[in-house]
C-alpha cells in the first residue's frame, strides 16, 4: 500500500531519532572502550600508555566483582519479584467493589512521584535509622533491639526501598488489564462453580500476562543502572556488601580515580546488559506482538 | 439477605484496600508530618503523631540556607525543554514507525529501548569530559540535551503505541481526498493523537524531574535542579530531621501534585500499550 515515496519520507523522519540516539549512544561507548586499553588514573597522571587487559583482569579478578554481579542480579529479581506479585495483589484488591477508587489510586501511585534521593533518605533516616528511625521507636516500644538495616541488612534494606519507589508502576498497570478484562467470563466461571484460586489461574493471570511482560521490560531498563538509592544509603558497604556493578564502576572511577580500571568495568556492564537485554527482548518480544 | 452479604463484603474490601493504600503512602505522609514539628519534636521517643509541637521553622531555614526557587526553576526548565525537545524528534519517528511499518521496525524500537540499557555509571567519566570539553557541562542547554536523549527510547516507544491505536482507513481517506502529508499530519492525526502526546508528555516530565544521576553529576551551580537541592541536604545522617523533611517536601510537591491531578492521563500513558 505504501508508495515508494512515502517509505522515504518514513524513513526520513525516523532518521533524527535514530541518529541522535546513535550519537548518544556510540560516543561515550567509544571512548570507553578507548580509556579502557589505557592506564588511565587521576592520581597519578604522569604514568600512561596501554595497559592491554590489565585493566580488564584486573576487575574480573576482583573478589567485588562476582559479589557485585550476584548484588546487581538479586536487586533486579528482587525488587521484580516484590513488586509483581504485591502488584497483582494489591492491583486485585483495588479492583473490588471498593468505596473511593480514586483517592485509592492517587494514594497508591505516589510513591512513584517521589525523586530516588528523597526516597532513600527517607528510608534510611525517618524510617530506618537505628536511633531516631520510627521502626527503632517500634522496636523499643516491643522491648526489641533496633534493628541495624544498613548494617546487618544492606542489601535487603536497598531492595526494599526500590521495591517501594516500582511498586506503584507495577500496580497500577495491572489494575488497568484487571479493569480492561470482562467480567462476563469471569461470572461464567463463577456460575459453574469454579474456585477463587482456578478462576485467577486460568482467566485472570492469562489476560495479565501481556502486562507483567511490559512491567518486567521497563522495571528491568531501570533497575539495572540502580545507583542513587545505593549511593544515598549504604555507599556500596558495609564493606562490599551491597556493591552493585554500577556501584563498583562508580567506585573505581570517582573513588580510586582509576579511569582505565573504570572503564573496562563499564565496557564489561554494558556486555552483560547487552546479554540480559537479548534474551529479554527474545522472550518479551513474542508476547508483546501478540 | 443477599444484599446485606455484598455491603458487608464491600466493607471488608474497601478497608483493607484503604489500610493497604495508606501503607504505601505512609512514608510520604510521614515525612510531610515530620516537616511542620519542631527538629526536637521530630526525633522524640515515642513519636509524637497529634500533639507534636508545630512549626514552619524548618520551611524558613530551608528557604533561607538555600536558593529554593533557582533550583525549582532549573528542575521545571530542564523537564520541561527536555520533554518537548524529546516530542519534536520522536513524533514524526513514531508516526511513520506506526503508519508506515517496516521490516526492521519492531527491531528498531527494541535497539531504541537498549540504548536505555546502559549503566549511566559505566560512561561517567566520557560524558563528564564530553560536556567539559563542550561547554555543556553546568548548563542548562547541556541537561536539557542528556536528559531528552535519555527519555528519547520511551518517548517514541509511548507514542508507537498510541499512533498505532488510530485507524488507518482514516489516513487512507484522508490521502484520498488529496490531502498531503503535511496537511495529513496537521488536520488528522495530530487532534486524535493529542490525548496519547500528553500523556507521554507527563510521564516524561515526571521522569525527568526525578532524574537523579546526570543531573548531579554534570552540574555544580548554576544549573543544577531540586536533586540536587536535595542531595545537598541528605548528608547530615540521623540528624536534622526536621530540615531533611521540609527540603523532601519542598522538591517532591511540584511533581506530587502534578501527579495528582493528572493521574488519570498518566495511567493510560504508563501501560506502554501492554492493555488493549
Amino acid at each position: 500500500m505504501a508508495t515508494q515515496s512515502s517509505r522515504a519520507a518514513a524513513r526520513l523522519m525516523v532518521a533524527p531519532s535514530v541518529i541522535v540516539l546513535f550519537i548518544w549512544m556510540i560516543v561515550p561507548l567509544a571512548l570507553t572502550v578507548w580509556f579502557s586499553f589505557r592506564i588511565y588514573r587521576l592520581l597519578s597522571p604522569d604514568r600512561n600508555g596501554w595497559a592491554g587487559l590489565r585493566n580488564y583482569s584486573w576487575f574480573l579478578n576482583s573478589p567485588d566483582f562476582w559479589l557485585a554481579i550476584t548484588n546487581t542480579l538479586l536487586l533486579v529479581g528482587g525488587v521484580l519479584a516484590i513488586t509483581i506479585v504485591f502488584g497483582i495483589l494489591i492491583a486485585l484488591l483495588i479492583d473490588q467493589p471498593v468505596w473511593g477508587q480514586g483517592p485509592l489510586r492517587i494514594l497508591v501511585i505516589s510513591p512513584f512521584f517521589v525523586m530516588p534521593p528523597v526516597a532513600a533518605s527517607i528510608w534510611e533516616n525517618l524510617f530506618m535509622h537505628p536511633q531516631n528511625g520510627l521502626f527503632a521507636a517500634v522496636s523499643h516500644a516491643f522491648g526489641w533491639k533496633p534493628i541495624l538495616f544498613m548494617e546487618s541488612y544492606p542489601m535487603s534494606s536497598v531492595i526494599f526501598i526500590v521495591a517501594w519507589e516500582w511498586l506503584p508502576f507495577a500496580t497500577l498497570i495491572l489494575l488497568t488489564a484487571l479493569q480492561s478484562l470482562s467480567s462476563e467470563q469471569l461470572e461464567a466461571a463463577e456460575m459453574d462453580g469454579a474456585p477463587a484460586i482456578s478462576r485467577f489461574r486460568y482467566i485472570v493471570l492469562p489476560h495479565m500476562i501481556r502486562s507483567i511482560t511490559v512491567v518486567v521490560l521497563i522495571q528491568t531498563i531501570f533497575l539495572l543502572g540502580i545507583f542513587g538509592e545505593i549511593f544515598t544509603t549504604t555507599q556500596g558497604g558495609p564493606g562490599s556488601a551491597s556493591t552493585t556493578l554500577p556501584y563498583m564502576i562508580y567506585k573505581q572511577a570517582v573513588i580510586a580515580k582509576d579511569i582505565g580500571r573504570a572503564a573496562a568495568g563499564g565496557i564489561i556492564a554494558v556486555i552483560l546488559a547487552n546479554i540480559v537485554a537479548y534474551f529479554l527482548m527474545r522472550s518479551m518480544g513474542k508476547n508483546l506482538d501478540a | 439477605m443477599a444484599r446485606s452479604v455484598t455491603t458487608q463484603r464491600k466493607v471488608l474490601f474497601t478497608a483493607s484496600a484503604w489500610f493497604v493504600a495508606l501503607l504505601i503512602f505512609f512514608p510520604v505522609l510521614w515525612t510531610i508530618l515530620t516537616s511542620f514539628k519542631t527538629e526536637a519534636s521530630a526525633v522524640a521517643s515515642p513519636p509524637e503523631f497529634l500533639h507534636a509541637d508545630w512549626t514552619l521553622v524548618n520551611y524558613a531555614d530551608v528557604w533561607a540556607r538555600s536558593d529554593y526557587p533557582r533550583f525549582f526553576l532549573n528542575s521545571v526548565i530542564i523537564s520541561v525543554g527536555s520533554t518537548l525537545l524529546g516530542l519534536v524528534i520522536a513524533i514524526p519517528a513514531a508516526w511513520s514507525m506506526a503508519f508506515v511499518p517496516g521490516k526492521r521496525t519492531k527491531d528498531l524500537l527494541m535497539w531504541m529501548l537498549s540504548t536505555k540499557m546502559m549503566p549511566s555509571a559505566a560512561v561517567l567519566i566520557p560524558m563528564y569530559l564530553i560536556f567539559q570539553r563542550t561547554g555543556l557541562f553546568d548548563s542548562r542547554t547541556g541537561l536539557v540535551l542528556a536528559l531528552m536523549l535519555m527519555n528519547l527510547p520511551v518517548i517514541v516507544w509511548m507514542l508507537y503505541t498510541y499512533f498505532k491505536e488510530i485507524p488507518g482507513e482514516i489516513l487512507e481517506a484522508a490521502r484520498m481526498d488529496g490531502a498531503s502529508l503535511r496537511n495529513e499530519i496537521i488536520y488528522v492525526l495530530t487532534p486524535m493523537a493529542v490525548p496519547g502526546i500528553a500523556s507521554t508528555m507527563l510521564l516524561n516530565i515526571i521522569l525527568a524531574w526525578n532524574e537523579a544521576f546526570w543531573t548531579i553529576t554534570l552540574t555544580t551551580v548554576n544549573a543544577a535542579p531540586l536533586s540536587a537541592f536535595i542531595a545537598s541536604f541528605s548528608a547530615p545522617q540521623g540528624l536534622f530531621y526536621a530540615k531533611l523533611s521540609a527540603a523532601s517536601t519542598m522538591a517532591i510537591a511540584p511533581i506530587l501534585i502534578l501527579g495528582w491531578f493528572s493521574q488519570k492521563q498518566l495511567v493510560r500513558g504508563l501501560t506502554f500499550g501492554a492493555v488493549k
